[in-house]
C-alpha cells in the first residue's frame, strides 16, 4: 500500500481498511481537505481520501430524501438540490475562511462534524436531517444504520452517534438526508447598537413568537457598532406579515432597517463561516450556552482574556477569538464556562498550543468511560484518525 | 401457539425470589416494591396485549436515587430489570421476564424547571406526554412529539422508542426535540448526558440513548426542547376513489414545496369504523387524507389553497375544507379515535414499518394483496407525510390459530415494507414483536456493533433481556448473565 489510499469504492475501501487493521496501521481520514486542522493532532501512518465515492446514489425531491457517497462535494450537493428547488436546512459552516484552507467540502465530512449553520437555532443539526449512514469500521467491517425514511427507530441509533465522531468510530461511506424546500423568500432585520443583554432579550422575545425566525446573530463591526440580526423566511406573504408583525413587536423600542436581496445572502453566509475571524490564526473558541447565561460568558471572557465575541443561535452559540496565543486562555475559557455551564471547543490554534491541551470540551468521567468504551468497539486497535477526539496511545 | 418465543425464565433467580424481594424492600421505603400477584397483574403486559407474563416484583421509585439503589441491588444479585413508563407500548417493549423486576417510571411525575427564556423544560421521566404541553400551555408554548397514547404515555417511554405523532413531519420526533437526560446505568451509576442548550460536544450518546428501548439505561430525568405554539392551524379533508391516488397527492404536495404539519391518511375500512363510532361525518371514499398547516389565518389559507390546487388535479371525489375550530376538530375527531374505533369491530395487531412517501401507493398494493392471501382484514391508517404507515391487521385473540396467521400476515406486510426501501418500525420500537425480523433489515454486523453499544452500558445484559435484538443473536450475551445470576445471588443472600 502506498501512503496515500484512495479507494474507488465502499467494498475497496473495506479492504484497504481490514488490511490496515491487519497490520496494525493508522489512517488518517480525509474528504476535500478544508477541515483537517480541526481536533487534537492527529499522527498517523497514511492517507485515505474519500474523493472517488463521488456519487449522489438517489435523490426523490417527492420524498424529501438525498442519499449521497461520503465524497460528493457539497456545493454538487447544492446545486442538485436546488434544482428542484430544495436545500439542506441546516446550512453547514464552510470552515475554508476560517482555516485559510483551500479544496471542497464534502458531504461526509460535514456528517463526521455534525456542521451546521446559523438556522440550526430553528430547525435543527445536522444530525437532525441526518437519516442514514453506512460506514467502514475500525475492523474493516462495512456497517449501515437507519435508512432512506424519515421516521426509524429500528433497532440502536448509531446514525446521531456517527454524526459528529469525527471518524473515530468509522470511515463514513454513504450518508441519507431529509432535506427540505427552499422558502420563496428571506430576508433580515437588522438593529444597531444593542447591548449583549438587550440583544439577548430580543432573541428571547423573537425565538419565543410563532414567527419561525431562522436565525438569530448579534457582534460588533469593526467600528465597534453592534448588529442585531433576527433572519425571516417562507411564503412571499408569509414573509411580509411575519415583517410587519415583528417590526410591530419591536418598533416601540428599536430603530429596524432591513436586509435583502444579495446582501442578506452574503450576510448570512458571513455568520454561517464566522468570516469575521477569516485570514487569521488566532485562537478561536466554539462556546455553547443556554442564551440567558451569553452576556455574562461574554463579560467574563473579555475582562479576562480580551476575546472578540460573536453570538449566533440565539445566544446558544458564541465564537470567541482571543487576540492573542497565550496558550488560546484556556484556563480561563474553560473555567468560566464550568461556571456558566456552558462547553467550550477550541476550534483554531497552533499545533504548539494543541499539544497542551484538549481541543474538545471535557467530559465527566462516567460519560467518558463510555464514550471510550463505544470507540474501542467500533475501532478497537485505534486505526482511524487516532487522538482526533480522545487521545489514544498507539 | 404464539409466535414469539421468550427465554426460559432463570430457575436460579425464581428460587430465590423472596429473597431478592426481602433485599430491595430493607433498601428502600415500604411502598416502593411490590409483590403481591394481585398487584404485579397490571404490569404482566403492556399495549401488545397477546403477550403477558407476571414478573418477580414490581418496583415504583420516587427519585432517581431509589432507582439507582434498586439498579445497584439488581446487579449485585444479577436480576434482570425491565423498564416501564406507562405501558402503551404496542412492540412488547415493556413485557416482563418472569425472573425480571419491573422498574416503573410512573411516581416521578414531577415537572422540576420551567425556562421559557431558554425554550426548554426540565421533567422527571415518568411524566406523561401531555402533562409536559400542558405545563407551558400558558406561556403560548407545546412540547411537539405527539403519539396517539399522548394523554397516558409517559416522556421515558417516548424516550425509550423515540416516539413521534402525527405532527412530527414539520417538528421531528423525539430525538430531535430532546436536549438532555439524567440516567441511571445498569450497575446504579447515575449519569448525566445532554445540556440545557442546543447542540453538544464528543460524541452524541444522547442521541444513542434516544430509542434504545430501556437496553442501556434508565432514563429519570429529562430536558426537553419547547417550541411556541403555532398562531392557528387548519386541517384539509380530500377523498379519491383509488387509495393509490391518494398516495400521489401526499407525494404532490411535498413535491411542490409545502411541508404541512401533518398529513394523515385513512383507508375505506378506517373511515367506515371510524364513523360509526365517533360521528365525525366522514364521506364514503375508497381512501382520504388529512392534511393540516399552520401559521396565520392569511398564511393558512394562502397553504390551502396550494394544497386544494394540486388536489383538484388528481380528480377528488370530495374536497372539505375546514372554516372554523369545530369543523377542525371534527376532521381530527375521528382521525384521533381511528384506532379505538377499530378495536371495537376487532382485535388487532397494529403494524408500524415506515416507507419512501414514493412507494405508499405500490406499499399499499402489496398490503392488500398478503391481507387477502391471509384471509385477514387489514384497515390502513397512518401519517402518510412521512411514509410511517401502521396497518391494523384484524383478528380474533381467542382464536389462537388466528393470531399466529396475523402475526405470520404483520411479517410479510414488514418485510414488504423493507424491501421498498423502508423499515421495520417508524416510531413503536422493536420490542419482542419485530425482534425476530431484525435481520430482514440489518446483517449481522450491523447488529453485532449494536450490541457492542450496549456491552458498553450494560456488560451482563440486565436491562430489558430478550428485547429489540433476535433470540438467538443475543444468546452467549444473555447466557453470560445466567452466569453470573447463580453467583451472585448465592454470594448475596447466604
Amino acid at each position: 500500500m502506498s501512503d496515500y489510499l484512495t479507494p474507488q469504492n465502499e467494498k475497496q475501501l473495506s479492504e484497504f481498511v481490514t488490511s490496515a487493521y491487519n497490520d496494525n496501521i493508522s489512517l488518517r481520514i480525509v474528504g476535500g481537505g478544508t477541515r483537517l486542522k480541526i481536533g487534537n493532532i492527529v499522527k498517523a501512518d497514511k492517507q485515505i481520501s474519500l474523493a472517488k465515492l463521488n456519487k449522489i446514489t438517489l435523490y426523490e425531491p417527492g420524498a424529501l430524501t438525498l442519499v449521497a457517497q461520503a465524497g460528493v462535494k457539497y456545493k454538487e450537493i447544492e446545486k442538485t438540490l436546488k434544482s428542484a428547488g430544495q436545500r439542506l436546512a441546516f446550512e453547514p459552516i464552510d470552515h475554508r475562511d476560517i482555516f485559510s484552507s483551500s479544496g471542497e467540502p464534502t458531504i461526509g465530512s460535514i456528517v463526521a462534524g455534525n456542521f451546521s449553520g446559523p438556522r440550526r437555532v430553528r430547525v435543527g443539526a445536522c444530525r437532525d436531517f441526518l437519516i442514514g449512514v453506512r460506514f467502514v469500521n475500525g475492523e474493516g467491517k462495512i456497517i449501515k444504520n437507519g435508512g432512506r425514511v424519515m421516521k426509524n427507530v429500528t433497532g440502536l441509533d448509531l446514525v446521531k452517534l456517527m454524526a459528529g465522531s469525527f471518524g473515530t468510530l468509522g470511515i463514513i461511506s454513504e450518508v441519507s438526508f431529509k432535506t427540505l424546500p427552499i422558502p420563496q423568500r428571506e430576508l433580515t432585520l437588522l438593529i444597531e447598537g444593542l447591548n449583549s443583554q438587550q440583544a439577548i432579550d430580543l432573541f428571547s422575545e423573537a425565538l419565543a413568537s410563532p414567527y419561525e425566525i431562522s436565525g438569530a446573530s448579534h457582534f460588533s463591526e469593526n467600528n465597534g457598532k453592534t448588529k442585531t440580526y433576527l433572519r425571516v423566511e417562507g411564503f412571499d406573504s408569509q414573509v411580509n406579515y411575519r415583517l410587519e408583525k415583528i417590526k410591530k413587536t419591536f418598533s416601540s423600542n428599536y430603530e429596524i432597517d432591513i436586509v435583502d436581496g444579495v446582501k442578506h445572502d452574503n450576510l448570512w453566509k458571513k455568520i454561517r463561516n464566522v468570516a469575521m475571524f477569516k485570514g487569521s490564526n488566532k485562537p478561536l473558541w466554539r462556546i455553547l450556552t443556554k442564551p440567558t447565561n451569553a452576556p455574562q460568558i461574554e463579560r467574563e471572557l473579555i475582562d479576562k482574556t480580551g476575546a472578540k465575541i460573536i453570538f449566533d443561535w440565539g445566544g446558544s452559540l458564541i465564537w470567541a477569538q482571543m487576540e492573542e496565543e497565550n496558550n488560546a486562555h484556556s484556563d480561563a475559557v474553560r473555567y468560566i464556562c464550568a461556571q456558566n455551564k456552558a462547553q467550550s471547543n477550541l476550534i483554531r490554534a497552533s499545533d504548539k498550543v494543541k499539544e497542551k491541551l484538549d481541543v474538545f470540551h471535557p467530559q465527566p468521567e462516567m460519560v467518558a468511560k463510555l464514550s471510550n468504551c463505544i470507540r474501542k468497539k467500533f475501532d478497537p486497535k485505534s486505526i482511524l484518525n487516532p487522538s482526533l477526539i480522545f487521545r489514544v496511545e498507539r | 401457539m404464539t409466535a414469539i418465543k421468550m427465554p426460559i425464565p432463570n430457575p436460579a433467580i425464581i428460587e430465590r425470589s423472596e429473597n431478592i424481594v426481602r433485599v430491595l424492600m430493607e433498601a428502600l421505603p415500604k411502598d416502593v416494591i411490590i409483590f403481591d400477584k394481585a398487584e404485579t397483574l397490571a404490569y404482566e403486559c403492556d399495549a401488545l396485549t397477546a403477550y403477558h407474563c407476571s414478573p418477580l416484583a414490581v418496583a415504583l421509585p420516587r427519585t432517581t436515587e431509589e432507582v439507582a439503589t434498586i439498579m445497584r441491588l439488581c446487579h449485585e444479585m444479577g436480576v434482570p430489570v425491565v423498564p416501564r413508563g406507562s405501558g402503551t407500548s404496542l412492540a412488547g417493549g415493556a413485557l416482563p421476564t418472569a425472573d425480571s423486576i419491573i422498574l416503573g417510571t410512573s411516581r416521578l411525575n414531577k415537572v422540576l424547571e420551567k425556562d421559557i427564556k431558554n425554550r426548554f423544560i426540565r421533567v422527571q421521566a415518568g411524566i406523561t406526554n401531555l402533562k409536559v404541553s400542558e405545563a407551558v400551555e400558558n406561556d403560548n408554548f407545546f412540547y411537539a412529539p405527539d403519539p396517539s397514547s399522548q394523554l397516558a404515555c409517559a416522556i421515558a417511554g417516548n424516550i425509550a422508542m423515540n416516539s413521534g405523532g402525527a405532527h412530527c413531519l414539520k417538528y421531528g420526533v423525539t430525538t430531535n426535540n430532546l436536549l438532555g437526560v439524567k440516567m441511571v446505568l445498569a450497575d446504579g451509576e447515575i449519569i448525566e448526558i445532554g445540556a440545557e442548550h442546543i447542540d453538544n460536544s464528543n460524541y452524541d450518546l444522547l442521541g444513542l440513548i434516544c430509542g434504545s428501548e430501556g437496553q442501556l439505561g434508565i432514563v429519570t430525568e429529562a430536558i426537553l426542547k419547547i417550541l411556541p405554539k403555532a398562531e392557528g392551524a387548519r386541517p384539509v379533508l380530500i377523498g379519491y376513489d383509488k387509495p393509490e391516488i391518494a398516495g400521489t397527492c401526499v407525494a404532490d404536495i411535498i413535491k411542490a414545496g409545502i411541508v404541512p404539519v401533518a398529513i394523515e391518511y385513512m383507508d375505506r375500512l378506517s373511515i367506515e369504523a371510524t364513523d360509526k363510532f365517533s360521528g365525525a361525518g366522514y364521506p364514503d371514499v375508497e381512501a382520504m387524507i388529512i392534511v393540516e398547516v399552520e401559521g396565520s389565518e392569511a398564511e393558512i389559507d394562502e397553504q390551502l389553497e396550494k394544497i386544494i390546487e394540486i388536489a383538484k388535479k388528481l380528480q377528488p371525489s370530495v374536497l372539505r375544507l375546514s372554516k372554523s375550530d369545530e369543523e377542525s376538530a371534527l376532521i381530527w375527531k375521528g382521525r384521533k379515535s381511528a384506532f379505538g374505533a377499530v378495536g371495537r369491530i376487532a382485535d388487532y395487531i397494529c403494524l408500524d414499518g415506515t416507507v419512501p412517501v414514493s412507494q405508499l401507493a405500490n406499499v399499499l398494493k402489496q398490503i392488500g394483496e398478503l391481507s387477502k392471501q391471509a384471509g385477514l382484514e387489514v384497515a390502513n391508517v397512518f401519517h402518510a407525510g412521512d411514509g410511517n404507515m401502521h396497518p391494523l391487521i384484524l383478528y380474533n385473540a381467542n382464536d389462537k390459530e388466528e393470531l399466529a396467521i396475523a402475526e405470520q400476515l404483520g411479517a410479510d406486510i414488514l418485510r414488504a415494507c423493507v424491501k421498498a426501501g423502508g423499515c421495520l418500525t417508524g416510531e413503536h420500537g422493536v420490542g419482542i414483536e419485530k425482534r425476530d425480523l431484525m435481520g430482514s433489515q440489518y446483517s449481522i454486523d450491523d447488529m453485532q456493533i449494536q450490541m457492542k453499544v450496549k456491552d458498553c452500558f450494560d456488560p451482563d445484559w440486565l436491562l430489558n433481556p430478550a428485547k429489540v435484538f433476535p433470540l438467538e443473536l443475543s444468546e452467549t450475551r444473555r447466557a453470560k448473565l445466567a452466569g453470573t445470576q447463580n453467583k451472585n445471588i448465592k454470594g448475596g443472600a447466604d
